[in-house]
């Protein structure tokens, strides 16, 4: 290429590669310029916008003019939850967890949002979704998925059991009983569970229990039908579902020691959570409905179908 | 030896520098006034660009079952189709329409060069439609770049003033137009007059309107050179098979003007340099350099060159479409001698069918169904086993629809609680619903039983989606 560049007048820097390659001291585009110009101005409005310099000062440190935080912002963020969910929230203050029942979609906004609460308030003594907690003397607190419900399993006992709470109640049997009655009357129960209280009731091998069961103090709160009194919460015995150890031991243990009756006693407590007032009477009814459509909750008139 | 390939390979670096000398590089620096000419291309283009961009204005309008036929609801992530609704989860058609767009434009491109920039193109088709305005506000090249020259005057005020606020309403009608494929027209409309857009609406508008307004009215041939991909893509897909706007040189040259009485003093090609192809060229190249990335193979300077051999009383078609086998003399190749081409054919076919399964397939409902992770089963009083679902039900039609819930396999004597109403599915989204299954405890021997769910409408049982889930039960030992 030649020498020569047919831009004359406009000066070179100087430098020369491969021999006669040189470079213009032309100026940058004119929008090159601007957007240059416009990039660190926006950089200066930038830094003092915002809290951009980490160096505390008698006041703190730089704020910033914008007066923007990262709290602000998130409450912000949180404002636009609070207020999908405020509508609901509003309906389901002057309800009775009963109507919330009623109303499909509140019913599916509670157990929805009622996730959090229950694994807050709940899930440390019956699990997570309300699986049960067991600890070495067996099932620490019931499940609540089933349905079998000491207190009562309408929407309305639920709610009752989160308010006042709940303590269970069975006197101890040892020294009352004999160690061979006690035997006696394990074996009977667990029949009863096993093989349904009719055959338990025909079955010659269990009869010394079931005599034991019909003439001690067993029915006074079990029922002579052993079916228990939710009044009182005292167990149903002749369902699969065991509130504490269905193995021959443990039932034999829960004869003898009873229930919240002296140091080896099975201990059956449930805190109010009213009197706690941790949380509010909305909250409780949430709970209550999300407890009740875990699957064992009972319609109070029985769906016919 | 070592010499001569050296300055061979010296020679094909530089040839680069020495074309760029001679080269003229069209930077926009004058503003380009394409003559218009009536002829057989000019027509073709008039109706190809109305056929593709006429239903892009008025399609919006067209109205289905009280609803807008075709509309693309970003907002509610639906796409209607006349009555037809596509949800997101069938979207993978999508990527099918665009390979298949993609495989169109390869293929015409390969057969015919850039059929789509010359005919169809909005960037062609709105600058078109711009400088015909202009055309007709301004009058023709010559007086536009008088007028252009001219001192402001009360003439010249009017005459641009008219021209810009032309060219602004139909860029306000592009974004309107735009806009309306993806919220109601009607709508739209209402909400534009009484100004009350969403902001999302406003910037879009806006958008559309400068994007328009500056890209036809101002960049034109300047983002067909310096802005488009596809100029470049489909410069590349065009082969010497492929027929193309082209000069015949060994007709043309050497060029020359006419001389009256035909007194040649050097024999004379057919080419008399009237220009008249660069005039009308809307790219402003000149067609006889060669093929070029600015040719939009519009087929103008075809009309312009056989009018003027028409005049001379020479054959059409010095300028004409031809590949360059044709011009190299070689013998022309028939279409399916083309494998590049029916590569792409067959990929169109293969895209195609997918769409066809696609849209013939779409189900007017989807199910999905989640078991409850924990626990597993539950027991349950009387020593039945239960489980716990969470139903997914997505329905596509247009209305909401009541549902009964079955299931099949499973375990003997199990039975489906939570459906004893027949919950409701939401059209156009999904709505989600828990339902219990209760099997006798003595009838769950394994661990795990597959079981098939089936939801189907009440009122039209031909609406349903099954799934496949399973039903747990505790171990057996």
């Amino acid at each position: 290429m030649s020498d020569k560049h047919d831009a004359s007048g406009v000066t070179t820097t100087g430098h020369v590669w491969d021999d006669d390659l040189g470079d213009f001291t032309n100026q940058p585009p004119k929008w090159w310029m601007l957007g240059l110009t416009a990039s660190a101005i926006w950089c200066v409005v930038y830094c003092l916008f915002y809290p951009s310099i980490p160096v505390s000062n008698a006041h703190g440190f730089f704020k910033g003019i914008g007066g923007w935080t990262a709290i602000n912002e998130m409450e912000a963020d949180k404002s636009v939850v609070d207020e999908v969910r405020g509508k609901y929230e509003a309906k389901l203050k002057d309800m009775t967890p009963a109507a919330i029942l009623a109303d499909s979609e509140l019913t599916e906004y509670v157990t929805r949002s009622g996730k959090v609460l229950f694994g807050d308030n709940c899930a440390a003594c019956h699990g997570t979704n309300g699986v049960g907690t067991v600890d070495k003397q067996g099932l620490f607190a019931p499940i609540l998925r089933d349905d079998d419900w000491l207190y009562g399993g309408k929407i309305d006992d639920i709610h009752t059991s989160i308010v006042g709470g709940r303590q269970g109640v069975m006197t101890p049997h040892k020294g009352v009983l004999s160690d061979q009655q006690i035997d006696d009357v394990a074996q009977y129960v667990k029949a009863m569970s096993e093989e349904g209280k009719d055959k338990a009731d025909a079955d010659s091998t269990v009869a010394a229990g079931k005599k034991v069961f019909m003439e001690s103090d067993c029915t006074a709160c079990h029922g002579a039908d052993a079916k228990g009194m939710q009044a009182m919460g005292s167990a149903n015995l002749t369902d699969k579902v065991w509130r504490f150890d269905g193995s021959l031991e443990g039932i034999k243990r829960t004869v003898a020691y009873g229930v919240n009756a002296g140091p080896d006693a099975r201990i059956a407590v449930m805190p109010s959570f009213k009197a706690a007032g941790k949380l509010s009477d909305a909250e409780i009814k949430k709970l209550a409905v999300y407890v009740y459509k875990f699957g064992g909750g009972q319609a109070d008139v029985p769906v016919t179908k | 030896m070592n010499d001569e390939s050296e300055s061979k390979e010296m020679g094909a670096v530089t040839t680069i520098y020495h074309e760029f000398e001679s080269w003229h590089a069209n930077l926009g620096e004058k503003t380009i006034h394409a003559k218009r000419m009536p002829g057989f291309f000019r027509t073709v283009k008039n109706y190809t660009q109305l056929a593709l961009w006429l239903p892009f204005f008025l399609g919006p309008y067209l109205r289905w079952n009280g609803k807008q036929a075709i509309l693309f609801d970003i907002q509610n992530r639906q796409f209607h189709f006349f009555s037809l609704t596509v949800l997101p989860q069938d979207i993978w058609m999508l990527s099918l329409v665009l390979l298949m767009a993609a495989m169109t434009l390869f293929a015409v491109t390969s057969v015919a060069s850039r059929v789509w920039c010359g005919y169809f193109c909005f960037q062609t088709a709105w600058t078109d439609w711009f400088t015909w305005l202009e055309d007709k506000i301004e009058g023709n090249p010559a007086a536009r770049r008088k007028l252009d020259d001219a001192p402001l005057s009360l003439d010249k005020i009017k005459k641009k003033g008219l021209k810009h606020a032309l060219w602004m309403a139909l860029a306000l009608l592009t974004g309107i137009s735009f806009s309306v494929w993806f919220v109601d027209a009607y709508t739209y409309w209402d909400n534009l007059i009484h100004l009350n857009l969403p902001k999302v609406g406003w910037v879009v508008l806006t958008m559309f309107f400068f994007g328009t307004y500056i890209l036809a009215g101002f960049l034109r041939e300047q983002a067909c050179f310096w802005l488009c991909p596809y100029a470049r893509i489909q410069g590349v897909m065009s082969d010497a098979q492929t027929i193309l706007p082209a000069y015949d040189v060994k007709r043309g040259e050497p060029r020359g003007k006419l001389r009256k009485g035909g007194g040649a003093a050097a024999p004379q090609g057919d080419c008399i340099d009237c220009f008249q192809c660069v005039q009308v060229c809307p790219t402003g190249v000149d067609i006889r350099e060669g093929q070029q990335l600015g040719c939009i193979t519009c087929g103008l300077c075809l009309d312009a060159c056989d009018a003027v051999m028409d005049k001379i009383g020479k054959p059409r078609g010095l300028i004409r479409y031809a590949s360059l086998d044709e011009f190299s003399g070689k013998q022309a190749r028939k279409i399916y001698q083309h494998p590049r081409t029916l590569v792409y054919v067959g990929i169109i076919l293969v895209a195609l069918s997918g769409i066809v399964y696609g849209l013939t397939h779409l189900g007017a409902m989807t199910l999905r169904v989640i078991p409850d992770r924990q626990p597993l089963f539950v027991t349950m009083s009387d020593g039945s086993i239960q489980n716990k679902y969470e139903f997914k039900v997505v329905n596509k039609t247009d209305k909401d629809i009541h549902v009964k819930v079955s299931a099949e396999g499973g375990v003997s004597g199990q039975v489906i609680i939570g459906a004893e109403e027949p919950p409701i599915t939401h059209h156009g989204r999904g709505t989600s619903f828990t339902i219990f299954v209760k099997a006798p405890g003595a009838n769950v021997t394994q661990e795990i039983t597959p079981i098939e769910f089936r939801v189907e409408g009440i009122e039209d049982p031909t609406v349903s989606a099954e799934y496949n889930s399973k039903f747990n039960g505790p171990k057996h030992e």
